[in-house]
């Protein structure tokens, strides 16, 4: 095995177009693992963590540029306002020691339907920038998530950042797990309003073979809210129009039975988290004075 | 591969590493640093914590080489660090026997509230808290289970680890106010 320490982006690059194989390695607690377990047995892996603009991010009016590797802890601490459906998604990982070193360019790269930052991603209708020595492009996140554990990645290619629009509106991740830390979810939701656009969009987790939105539902809600012009109102959602949209989001559900649940209860729980979190954001939607409402601007 | 790293104040290096070993093995096995334990290899059980550059990581996720260059403390530098802490905040300087420094507040608390029985989780626990009290010198009970909630203890039930750091932060305020 050989253990590669790019200095730079571009070296990274390089050695990546050099070895196409090699296996990238950021926080380690997905690769590490597989190593200690002897699942895999890279011939060359590729530390990430000397880069030092994969742990930063940057800020425009609209967007943040959330480097690859910014851990978890450093989401939930300082991007909550700009993505808080996803730093709440974050708190929810493991411990704090895995939190520390892992982050959403190893979640993607490992692209589990169980990993937590996906619905939040899905919800909030990230881009993958990916980069190679052939040029950089955006993926996606759409478009990101190809099979069980397999990405849109070339292999030439390395996740440079997640470029995710700053909230709108109110966001809210859910997940269920037998306990509040080191978990992994028995299946995850998250939802994202945004008002400007009378739209909203959902995220799915651990309950089909990648990451889903659960797209019926989200037009469901969409035509429903229109319809009876409740984004001007700010009424009540009415009990029946939740109870609806929370079946069609379980029916967007492909799940399985496996040893931390099974399809049904994974169903059943989804329309369970869709309801609420639907109640929770239209709540904040609500809460905000009715200027803020108009222009979209409530958070 | 060789690597080079700073371990609890000391430069060291370590030769023939292969490319895909842990920290925590690197520490343990070629070191001799064992305080810092192996249970799971697979980051669940939270007793082979360390810190790396000031953060609190499970070692056995860290590839050793992702350690070159960078700063370790593991539980038998603990006393020492807690000790320098203490003198930046104008407290009293940790005790010392015999050139030895004596226990961190946090070691001294996990014994006198009975919080260590076979003592397997404990370096990992120890190395966690201290990193909480060094960030919040007076945490709630829900930043300690948080701060805790990737330690795993099997004997203890967790209500003497709770009172062990409690213990730790009252005193650590204590030698602050005097
Ligand atoms: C005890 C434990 C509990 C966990 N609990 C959770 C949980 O609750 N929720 C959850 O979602 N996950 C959980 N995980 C999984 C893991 O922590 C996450 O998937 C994390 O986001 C991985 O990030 P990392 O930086 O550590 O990735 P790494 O392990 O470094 O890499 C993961 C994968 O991504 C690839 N990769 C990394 N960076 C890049 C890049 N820039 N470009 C291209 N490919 C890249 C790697 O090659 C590898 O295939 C847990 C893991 C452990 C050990
Ligand atoms: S040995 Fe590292 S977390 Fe268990
Ligand atoms: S004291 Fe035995 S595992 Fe904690």
């Amino acid at each position: 095995m050989d253990f590669l320490r790019p200095a730079s982006w571009e070296d990274a690059l390089a050695a990546k177009a050099e070895h196409p194989a090699a296996v990238p390695i950021a926080g380690g607690t997905d690769v590490m693992v597989e190593i200690n377990f002897g699942h895999r047995r890279p011939e060359h892996l590729l530390d990430l963590g000397r880069i030092e603009e994969l742990a930063t991010w940057e800020t425009d009016r609209d967007t943040v540029r959330l480097g690859a590797g910014v851990p978890y802890t450093k989401i939930m601490e300082s991007l909550r306002a700009e993505l808080p459906g996803l730093a709440l998604a974050s708190h929810t990982v493991a411990s704090p020691q895995i939190r520390n070193r892992g982050g959403v360019g190893g979640n993607l790269g490992t692209a589990s339907p169980a990993g937590d930052a996906h619905p939040a991603l899905l919800a909030a209708g990230a881009e993958v920038e990916a980069e190679s020595v052939r040029g950089s492009r955006l993926i996606p996140i759409d478009a990101f998530y190809t099979g069980v554990k397999r990405n849109a990645l070339a292999p030439d290619e390395l996740i440079r950042a997640v470029r995710i629009r700053k909230a709108r509106g109110p966001q809210q991740f859910s997940k269920v797990g037998t306990r509040n830390a080191m978990v992994i979810a028995v299946c995850a939701f998250a939802i994202a309003l945004y008002p400007a656009e009378r739209r909203v969009r959902t995220g799915i987790g651990s309950a089909a073979p990648t990451p889903v939105r659960a797209e019926e539902a989200e037009a469901f809600l969409a035509a429903a809210l229109d319809e009876e012009r409740l984004w001007d109102s700010g009424a009540r959602i009415a009990p029946s129009l939740a109870e609806k949209f929370a079946g069609l989001c379980a029916a967007a559900c492909d799940p399985i039975d496996d040893v931390r649940g099974t399809a049904d209860y994974r169903r059943h729980a989804v329309g369970v988290m869709a309801r609420r979190t639907l109640t929770w954001t239209w709540e904040a939607y609500r809460a905000a004075p009715a200027a803020d409402r108009r222009e979209g601007g409530a958070v | 591969m060789r690597v080079h790293f700073t371990v609890n104040g000391r430069q060291h290096e370590a030769d023939d590493v292969w490319e895909g070993e842990s920290l925590l093995y690197v520490l343990r096995e070629r070191m001799g640093l064992p305080g810092s334990k192996n249970a799971c290899e697979q980051g669940e059980c939270g007793s082979c914590t360390v810190r790396l550059d000031g953060v609190p990581v499970c070692a056995c996720l860290v590839a050793a080489g992702q350690a070159e260059g960078r700063e370790v403390v593991t539980v038998e530098g603990l006393a020492a660090h807690a000790g320098q802490r203490a003198q930046r905040s104008g407290g009293a300087p940790a005790r010392s026997e015999g050139g030895q420094a004596a226990l961190a507040p946090i070691q001294q608390a996990f014994i006198d509230a009975g919080a260590v029985q076979c003592g397997f989780c404990t370096p990992g626990l120890l190395v966690a808290a201290d990193e909480l009290l060094d960030r919040q010198p007076n945490p709630s009970d829900a930043d300690i289970r948080e701060a805790l909630s990737g330690n795993l203890c099997r004997c203890t039930g967790y209500e003497k680890i709770m009172d062990a750091v409690r213990l730790a932060a009252s005193r650590q305020g204590e030698a602050a106010r005097r």
